[in-house]
């Protein structure tokens, strides 16, 4: 699979767009200006962009608490992001649903999720609305390595398969769910096998490293696209941060983290790359790193200057229509 | 105009639906049925039957046998509508709920809100609910007093054929998810019932009967058996207004709140056990908004605060029935 310049700079943005937004969205925490709880994806943005990469608008993604870089990586708009997260009425969800619960439905982004697991069950739905209508289109679940440990995915994977959707489930193995480590919670040994077992191929990815994942994507994505049913990409990752803003991380060993920094940062191992293969100059990727870092800027700035919600908009959007009753 | 059983009326109702749309589905176990074994696909219909001859008339990719994963069913439909289909979930028995709550409360029912308002998901799901059948403690329960409670639903209880044909076209005209409770008691009741497709709107009560004395509100099964309860106290020189407000969410407040000015009495009738549910909700709304109307003691009939007994003679204790309704009315003109 080639990458065109283009196509490079914008997976390159991407990821930085989503670590520039996270470790911003950390610190306006740690500053306290931002509200609720937030999980971040820093060191996890290969994962969504090499799977958001070989997506159109018309397919469907849907996200974990963890969610921020997927719904960037598919095109969300930042300002609204941010506005979002201060809980401004200007943001992407006008300021009900936070972190958790980012959406853009015409960007196809079926929303972030605060239920673990919440989302696959749903994008077998939007999968199945695809196989109705048969227009091509693929739906994309994110989930995590504590994800797969929920009722509601082994149904989806087993639905997904008996219905022949295509559906596309990506499980980015982060190696803790919260604080508890795959080696407990996940019984078996070999969760790419557990997976298979529902009777659809898993693609295996190194998830720091985007062209990996961009390959496992595509082969996953294409299988699913040609209506052959369900796929899977199992992507082994790090998370850079705790499980939340604030996590106090006990369960990390010692030098764990400086190591994930060091040796698993996706865009450092991107940037290695472009140096090797001479796509990308130094220089251009400099150059985008200003251009994020400015929109970043930007988006707080905004989202600092952005209106209020008021008492009113409490009850709106509950529902479309309810009547004159109550 | 032809009597009809509500399940032929429900049955009539998805026909006519998918016949009109063709973004409307049908999916759930057994809505076809026979899938991978040596009987013939599509001779099962639902295990009520409301889905019988779907699989025959639209043909697999509209009536959708799924595995019995209750959560998957309704994921399914929430995402499908959220991508602009208008899906039919069934969920066989109403106490299913239990294991795809989540899916309910927190996915479908939140999408809008939580999205600020840029989402649609207008799905249904169906369910088979109440008691009368000895089914004991995890297929009896009418579980549509605790679904009122959460935002974002609808919730829709047919007392009848007529209503419900024209409440499930409404259902699946609607934009918001609706959850449907079908009383299983009341599958095989018929009444007339036009052939042709119509819509009965949502939190509008239909008035079942008028009097001056006293209102009842009842849901669902227990609206005949109010009927049963206000006929034999006519006799006695006692007559009511009976309010079915077919909808528990959204609810037709006025209605309720007109009839007990008038009448200055209120018998609140559910088949759900007495705490935190529909009966307790009305009667707090009379107790507020129209409590310098009230004469007598706002009564609520409603099974104890006990399981669904399995056993004919312990059920037949369980439920409210025309007695308890008519002591409840005694009770509140005394």
């Amino acid at each position: 699979m080639s990458l065109s310049k283009q196509d490079l700079l914008r997976a390159y943005r991407n990821m930085k767009t989503i670590r520039e937004f996270e470790e911003r969205a950390h610190a306006e925490i740690m500053n306290g200006q931002i509200a609720g709880f937030t999980h971040l994806y820093t060191g996890q943005e290969a994962n969504a962009v090499g799977v958001c990469e070989h997506l159109d608008p018309e397919d469907s993604i849907i996200s974990t608490h963890r969610g921020h870089g997927h719904c960037i990586a598919k095109g969300a708009d930042v300002i609204g992001m941010m506005k979002e997260l201060w809980g401004s009425s200007e943001g992407l969800c006008k300021g009900k649903g936070g972190s958790m619960h980012i959406a853009d439905l015409d960007k196809g982004i079926l929303g972030a999720n605060g239920i673990v697991a919440g989302g696959p069950p749903i994008s077998v739905g939007s999968a199945l609305a695809a196989k109705i209508r048969d227009n091509g289109r693929v739906a994309v679940s994110f989930s995590g390595d504590g994800s797969v440990n929920q009722g509601t995915c082994f149904e989806a994977m087993n639905m997904a398969v008996v219905l022949q959707v295509p559906a596309v489930f990506v499980i980015e193995n982060n190696y803790y769910s919260e604080h508890t480590n795959i080696d407990y919670a996940v019984g078996c040994d070999d969760l790419k096998a557990r997976t298979e077992g529902f009777g659809f191929p898993v693609f295996v990815a190194d998830g720091s490293d985007f062209f990996a994942v961009y390959e496992a994507a595509g082969k996953a994505i294409a299988h699913a696209r040609a209506g052959n049913g369900p796929a899977g990409v199992f992507a082994e990752t790090g998370r850079f941060h705790g499980h939340f803003v604030g996590d106090p991380q006990h369960y990390r060993a010692e030098g764990e983290l400086d190591d994930l920094r060091a040796n698993s940062d996706c865009l450092k191992i991107f940037r290695a790359k472009m140096a090797e293969t001479g796509e990308l100059s130094q220089e251009e990727l400099d150059a985008v790193d200003a251009e994020v870092m400015a929109l970043i800027e930007e988006s707080v700035v905004a989202a600092k200057a952005a209106p209020r919600p008021t008492p009113e908009q409490v009850t709106e959007d509950v529902y479309i229509s309810y009547g004159a009753a109550g | 105009m032809a009597e009809k059983t509500m399940r032929d009326a429900l049955n009539e109702a998805l026909h006519q639906a998918m016949a009109a749309d063709d973004s409307v589905f049908v999916i759930g176990e057994d809505v076809a049925g026979c899938n991978g074994s040596q009987g013939e696909v599509g001779s099962v219909g639902g295990v009520f039957g409301v889905t019988s001859g779907l699989y025959q008339a639209f043909g697999p990719n509209r009536c959708i046998d799924t595995p019995i994963s209750e959560s998957a069913i309704v994921g399914a439909a929430a995402g499908a509508a959220l991508m602009g289909m208008r899906p039919v979930a069934e969920i066989m028995f109403a106490d299913f709920i239990g294991v795809c709550m989540d899916q309910i409360v927190n996915q479908m029912g939140k999408f809008r809100y939580m999205f600020g308002g840029k989402s649609k998901c207008p799905a249904v799901v169906r369910f088979a609910a109440g008691g009368g059948f000895s089914a004991a403690g995890q297929h009896s329960q009418s579980m549509y007093q605790i679904m009122t409670a959460f935002p974002g639903i609808k919730v829709v209880i047919p007392s009848n054929a007529y209503d419900a044909k024209g409440l499930l076209l409404q259902a699946i005209a609607e934009d918001d998810p609706v959850l449907f409770f079908e009383p299983k008691v009341l599958y095989q009741e018929a009444c007339e019932v036009p052939d042709e497709m119509y819509t009965i709107p949502f939190g509008e009560a239909a008035f079942v009967r008028e009097g001056d004395d006293c209102t009842v509100v009842a849901f669902g099964q227990m609206v005949p058996k109010a009927a049963q309860a206000i006929d034999a106290l006519e006799e006695e020189g006692i007559s009511c207004d009976l309010i079915d407000p077919r909808t528990s969410s959204p609810l037709d407040a006025d209605a309720i709140l007109e009839s007990v000015e008038a009448t200055g009495r209120l018998v609140v009738v559910d088949e759900g056990p007495p705490r935190c549910g529909l009966t307790a909700d009305i009667a707090a709304l009379a107790a507020d908004r129209a409590f310098k109307s009230l004469k007598g003691p706002i009564k609520q009939v409603c099974a104890p605060h006990s399981p669904t007994p399995y056993s004919p003679e312990l059920e037949g204790f369980y439920l409210p029935d025309a007695e308890k309704i008519k002591t409840a009315i005694r009770e509140t003109m005394a």
